[in-house]
């Protein structure tokens, strides 16, 4: 438990040394609510009906999680790279507490970016609509965290170079992201497109996150809060198969 | 109070006993069918050149990595079967760098004490002792990305005893530090071996630390152990002055003259191939 505790604190202390990094990764999303924000807005309120800053904040909060969370599985190639890998790996710490700690060292720092930029998009007009289910928002982006950092640290167990990393995140999470109804509603687009999205884990996480903040949920509450805890729960075991099996 | 004092002799003197172990890349043998034992207490050392398979026998013994073949006890226990226990037994100061560059001389200490366990009074009396003792104690809030060569190698010495490990592996602990840098870092380390009986493993090639450290040393080469004993044996066997030209009698090679990578070998060719041309 200790192990899990340190491993889970160096991520943290780690995250709040690197400034530059933390205002580099709030640069995206912030583009995001403004670009879109302003440049949509007019037409999804034709179309839809209602104000686009409300439907895409969360979609934006979302799509930081997802990619801090991600690409934090690029901290263990760093770790192999400088040597603390090593260090971790003959601990007497098992695997499985090794995974677990870095995971969940990752998805905080993946919420908390998520946590900053929900907090940026309030100055965009975001005005969430129940205020006091604001903590079960924290659910759902953790949920979104969890899942992904054990995806990337999948990812980071076979993946040994940083490019053929990056190459290979951002090949997966691109369409993820984009068929997900981050951005635009997905209940009226094509057949194909509404299926790809059925499927896509993050589908769930967008409209759990959305429907706390908001309301209107597509998918309902229960199934996006039991698909997103099932689909974590699977990628932090194949993420820890991996990880056990890693030699240097 | 010491914990060392508290540890009960284990009955059986070798504290470590590899038997046939060979390790395959591929088709590459890497290490190929070696056998040795360590005492208790004992200072022994891996000499050969470059690329003779001495990390890659520490990364076995430490388990990194998993053996092709060959069997393998570490203070009792097979590093396959029980590698937690293996894991309680040794501290490591690997060849290359293994700290975390963004954290304090202080954090990493306390980091390690925690994965291992170590209660929390124990470990802060631990780190001001050690970090003492390398003298890095003044300068232990400081990030490790600013210090120099010698005092991350004096950190991750101090950082491999922590806690109270019984054998502790040296990969090249000296390698690229000079001369007065060098003879502090063994001062330290043979006072543990002298004071505390931590059984110390280290690889080098370096012949003269080797002859100088050791009581016994094991010459390998291409992945095989050509011979072992004390370093008069080798003298003697060899019927040499010293260990250098034992090296050369054995191999007939100077261990300088290191197995280059293909990398260097290629820039080697190129630049004969320069000179012919020109
Ligand atoms: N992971 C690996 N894959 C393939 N070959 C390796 C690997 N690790 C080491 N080797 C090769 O095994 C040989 C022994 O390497 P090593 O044990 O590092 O030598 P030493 O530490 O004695 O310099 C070298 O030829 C090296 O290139
Ligand atoms: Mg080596």
């Amino acid at each position: 438990m200790k192990a899990i505790y340190i491993l889970w604190l160096r991520q943290i202390k780690r995250y709040l040394r690197t400034r530059a990094r933390i205002i580099g990764s709030l640069g995206q999303p912030l583009l995001f609510l403004f670009a879109l924000g302003f440049g949509f807005g007019p037409i999804y309120e034709k179309a839809e009906g209602g104000d686009y800053i409300q439907f895409l904040a969360p979609g934006i909060i979302s799509m930081s999680i997802l990619f801090t969370a991600t690409f934090s599985g690029i901290e263990i190639l760093w770790d192999r790279q400088f040597g603390f890998l090593k260090e971790i790996l003959v601990a007497p710490v098992s695997r499985l507490n090794i995974m677990l700690g870095r995971t969940l060292g990752g998805a905080t720092v993946a919420v908390i970016q998520g946590t900053i930029v929900f907090f940026f998009s309030l100055l965009f007009g975001f005005k969430p609509a129940n205020l006091h289910v604001l903590p079960f928002a924290l659910i759902f982006m953790g949920l979104i965290a969890i899942t992904f950092t054990a995806l990337g640290t999948a990812i980071a167990c076979f993946i040994e170079d940083m490019q053929g990393f990056q190459i290979v995140v951002n090949f997966l999470i691109m369409p993820i992201f984009f068929f997900s109804g981050a951005l635009f509603p997905i209940h009226r687009l094509p057949k194909i497109v509404h299926f790809i999205s059925s499927i896509n884990p993050l589908t769930y996480g967008v409209d759990g996150l959305r429907t706390v903040l908001i309301g209107g949920s597509l998918l309902g509450v229960g199934t996006d809060l039991l698909v997103m805890a099932s689909v974590a729960f699977v990628i932090l075991v194949l993420g820890g198969h991996l990880f056990s099996r890693i030699q240097i | 109070m010491d914990l060392y004092q508290k540890m009960s002799p284990t009955p059986d003197e070798d504290i470590i006993s590899v038997d046939n172990l060979t390790k395959r890349f591929d088709d590459f043998i890497a290490i190929d069918q070696i056998t040795f034992k360590v005492k208790r207490g004992e200072i022994f050392a891996f000499l050969g050149p470059n690329g003779a398979g001495k990390s890659t026998t520490i990364k076995i013994l430490t388990t990194l990595l998993r053996p092709t073949e060959g069997t393998i006890t570490i203070d009792g226990y097979d590093p396959q079967l029980l590698p937690h226990k293996v894991r309680e037994s040794f501290g490591i100061v690997f060849q290359d760098p293994s700290l975390d560059e963004e954290l304090t001389a202080f954090e990493n200490m306390e980091y390690h004490g925690i994965l291992y366990n170590i209660s929390r009074h124990i470990r802060r009396k631990r780190i001001e002792e050690l970090l003492g003792m390398v003298e890095l104690w003044d300068r232990r809030h400081e990030l490790v990305k600013y210090f120099s060569g010698g005092m991350k190698r004096r950190l991750e010495i101090a950082r491999g005893l922590m806690h109270y490990p019984k054998i502790l592996f040296l990969d090249e602990p000296t390698l690229g530090l000079d001369p007065q840098t060098r003879s502090l870092i063994w001062g330290h380390i043979k006072e543990m071996n002298r004071t505390k009986g931590v059984t110390l493993f280290f690889t080098t090639h370096y012949m003269e630390e080797a002859e100088r450290v050791a009581e016994r040393i094991a010459i390998i080469d291409h992945g095989r152990i050509i011979i072992q004993g004390t370093p008069e044996m080798l003298k003697k066997e060899t019927k040499t002055e010293n260990l250098e030209e034992a090296f050369i009698s054995l191999t007939g090679r100077d261990i300088r003259a290191e197995d280059v990578s293909r990398t260097e070998r290629m820039k080697m060719r190129f630049r004969v191939f320069k000179r012919q041309r020109s």
